[in-house]
């Protein structure tokens, strides 16, 4: 279990899903919190999705508010890199340089990037969260304090 | 980890970053939970708010709950700067600024707010654990700092109103390194000045520019609050209320003005709310508060004793022209004030000093009396008087010939002198009867009162008067009746003359000062009690006072007489300006007079004496 788990979370990262971030919140996990990082994780699927609507509507309107939506992605960013999420990130970056240089397409097209791969990582890590819950204790025994 | 396990201890470095307080401030919630797992991981005691008005409430709440703050730049509620801002400013903490962004731009105009860091999201554990270091840096040149940042923030202030700060300030911060609100008040460089951003809270106010009238209100609002304890920016606000202020002009001002008051020295301190100083604050500082301080009168007095006699004497100068003014404000408020505090400066004064003495013989009896009622008033409506009479001098004068002993009788006199514009000479010379008098001690008192307000002096030497009125005219029933009628039938005659001698006499002896000129002044219906009062108290001063008036003595009785003439005249005559002019306790001399009269079963024989002694009749 632990290997698979183990393996997984390799594969992520190799992917480029998730970066440093991702362990700094694991180091975080201790005793008094057992399931930081998924707690995280599953507070950033449910914050974050009020964002992306607003996104989404920001973008349908016409002219674009380039601030706006900057402002939105500023956050949005934030979020994201704060556990590690990587692509996502980098979707959020590319974004709002398409908005600062006024690119509505671009914006809209990274926009497009930026769900995919939001929704991959959410899937993948819901995977990864199940392997470790289960995996869990050991898991933590074995992370050097 | 256990968190929060030691308490911070500030003295106990060993210890130290465990359990500082950190309140972190982020309105993306995955964002401020990592962070508050995070410090809470590196054992701090973290409070954790995703929003930044609630941060400051906490921090408003208690200024010594936290050690350092983290917050977010970007927030809804609230722009971060801003934060950053209103808690250097308010609490002097340490605030650390946290962006996805970093822009070095917005790093710069996180530093010229007075950030102590900024940290780049996401933040490493790593960076965390080292934040404490901003809470010792800022620890150990705290007081030096805060010299300087208020110093310097009083100048950002006065030069650049609340947000802005000279570039100075910036590079000085920036070369010290250290945290500064001066920075804060630099905003940015080049960027928006102030805080830019949508949001209106942290829209750039208008720099405030503090008027006199303003100050006024400050001072007032602060003097009514407390100074020490309880005047603190909201409320001042508050009780000013002045629309378009805001709590952080206030605040800033606040603290300038406590700069302020810190340089001056301790006289000036003292006589500070009485505003004896010219400088804005102090004037409006002394209109609000310097009347209700009776040290500070009594301060005053002291130093006015020592003006009084020396032409230097600003107040005394002052007092010639704004005197009146400045003495009606001293009595006006307070009557019972002034009078205390001139009783008070009387014991203060010193025979020795020149003018000091005015008082000195007086004080001691007249606190007692006075405090009663109106015989401290009379002195105080001697300046009030006095203010009418637009002479400070003569006020003072007066004051000085209460002071001496007589108060009431030079008060009277003074008043009368005060009472009429054209003798600013007179009173002088009333006072002149009362050279070692307090009134030279009023005086100062009255300068200071006199810069508060024009009323109060006016009060301050009816009241004397009335007071020295009184007790004259209780003890010496007889002899005020007789001085007023013969006095006045002569004075009449005399009184311009008289007068203006008074006055000039007065004028040229600023030492003199006071004397009894203002025997008779049956100014206020308190002559019934403050005669009484001051009957006894007259004994006692003149008892008491043995010194000054015996210095009156000297010049001899004929001295008393014709000081008691002149008061008599002084009085006339300010009976007849009072009739016209005194807005101020006493309406007419008829009354008093006939008061006093009434009263006539109460003289005193010492008082008689002490009226002698202190040659009431000086000379007018």
């Amino acid at each position: 279990m632990q290997k698979q788990l183990a393996k997984m979370k390799q594969s992520l990262f190799d992917q480029g899903y998730l970066d440093e971030q991702f362990i700094q919140l694991e180091e975080l996990q201790d005793d008094a919190n057992p399931n930081f990082v998924e707690e995280v994780v599953t507070l950033y699927y449910r914050d974050s999705v009020r964002l992306v609507q607003n996104i989404e509507q920001a973008l349908e309107k016409n002219p674009l508010d380039f601030a706006k939506l900057d402002s939105y992605m500023h956050q949005f960013k934030g979020s994201s890199s704060s556990f590690g999420a990587k692509k996502v990130k980098t979707e959020c970056t590319q974004f709002r340089d398409h908005c600062r240089a006024g690119n509505a397409d671009g914006c809209k097209r990274t926009f497009q990037e930026l769900k995919k791969e939001y929704a991959t990582l959410k899937k993948k890590l819901e995977v990864y969260f199940q392997f470790a819950r289960q995996a869990g204790p050991v898991e933590k025994a074995c992370r050097p304090k | 980890m256990t968190v929060g396990e030691f308490r911070v201890d500030k003295e106990n470095y060993d210890n130290f970053p465990v359990g500082m307080r950190v309140l972190a401030v982020d309105d993306d919630l995955i964002c401020l939970k990592l962070l508050e797992t995070m410090l809470s991981k590196c054992q701090y005691e973290v409070t954790a708010t995703s929003e930044a008005r609630v941060a400051l409430n906490m921090l408003r709440e208690n200024k010594d709950r936290f050690d350092l703050v983290i917050s977010d730049v970007h927030m809804p509620d609230m722009d971060g700067f801003k934060l950053l801002e209103l808690v250097g400013l308010e609490m002097d903490l340490p605030v650390i600024m946290l962006s996805a962004n970093n822009d070095a731009k917005l790093v710069m105009k996180g530093v010229s707010h007075g950030a102590c860091d900024y940290l780049v999201k996401p933040v490493r554990l790593e960076e965390l654990g080292n934040i404490w270091q901003h809470v010792i840096r800022r620890k150990k040149s705290g007081s030096r700092k805060q010299n300087n940042q208020s110093v310097d923030k009083g100048k950002d202030n006065q030069t650049s109103g609340e947000v802005n700060g000279s570039p100075s300030t910036v590079n000085r911060d920036l070369q010290n390194g250290k945290c500064n609100r001066k920075r804060k008040e630099d905003e940015d460089e080049g960027e928006d000045n102030g805080n830019d951003s949508d949001d209106p809270a942290t829209q750039k106010k208008p720099r405030v520019v503090w008027s006199v009238e303003l100050h006024r209100k400050f001072v007032a609002a602060v003097n009514q609050l407390g100074y020490e304890k309880e005047a603190v920016p909201k409320k001042i606000l508050d009780l000013m209320n002045v629309g378009g202020l805001t709590r952080e002009n206030v605040a800033s001002h606040l603290q300038k003005y406590r700069l302020y008051l810190k340089k001056l020295p301790q006289q000036a301190n003292m006589a500070a709310p009485l505003g004896v100083r010219d400088t804005a604050f102090m004037r409006l500082g002394s209109l609000d508060g310097g009347l209700r301080d009776y040290r500070t009168l009594a301060g005053l007095g002291r130093l006015r004793n020592t003006a009084l006699s020396s032409s230097p004497y600003t107040m005394l100068g002052r007092l010639n022209s704004p005197a009146n003014i400045n003495l009606h404000n001293i009595t006006h408020p307070s009557h019972t004030h002034q009078n205390t505090a001139l009783a008070r400066m009387h014991p203060v004064l010193s025979p020795s000093s020149q003018n000091p003495s005015l008082f000195q013989g007086t004080p001691s009896s007249f606190d007692a009396s006075i405090n009663d009622s109106g015989i401290f008033t009379g002195a105080n409506a001697f300046t009030d008087t006095s203010n009418f009479l637009n002479s400070t001098q003569q006020s003072s004068m007066m004051l000085q010939g209460n002071s001496a002993g007589f108060r009431n009788q030079s008060s009277q006199n003074m008043a009368s002198f005060n009472q009429e514009p054209s003798n600013g000479g007179s009173i002088i010379g009333s006072s002149n009867l009362m050279e070692p008098n307090s009134l030279l001690s009023t005086e100062p008192f009255m300068n200071s009162a006199r810069e508060n307000n024009l009323t109060n002096g006016h009060y301050l030497v009816n009241n004397s008067i009335e007071n020295m009125a009184l007790v004259s005219l209780e003890d010496a029933r007889g002899n005020v009746n007789e001085r007023l009628g013969g006095e006045r039938g002569q004075n009449y005659g005399h009184t311009p003359s008289n007068n203006s001698n008074m006055f000039g006499s007065i004028n040229t002896t600023t030492t003199h000062v006071p004397s009894n000129n203002g025997i008779v002044s049956p100014f206020n219906r308190r002559l019934d009690q403050n005669i009484g009062i001051l009957n006894q108290k007259m004994d006692m001063f003149l008892n008491g006072g043995s010194t000054p008036m015996q210095q009156i003595n000297d010049n001899g009785t004929s001295v008393i007489e014709s000081r008691a003439r002149s008061n008599e005249n002084l009085f006339l005559e300010q009976h007849k300006l009072q009739g016209g002019f005194a807005p101020q306790n006493y309406d007419s001399l008829d009354d008093l007079v006939n008061a006093v009269f009434k009263r006539g079963d109460e003289t005193t024989p010492n008082f008689d004496c002490g009226l002698d002694e202190f040659s009431f009749g000086q000379d007018l």
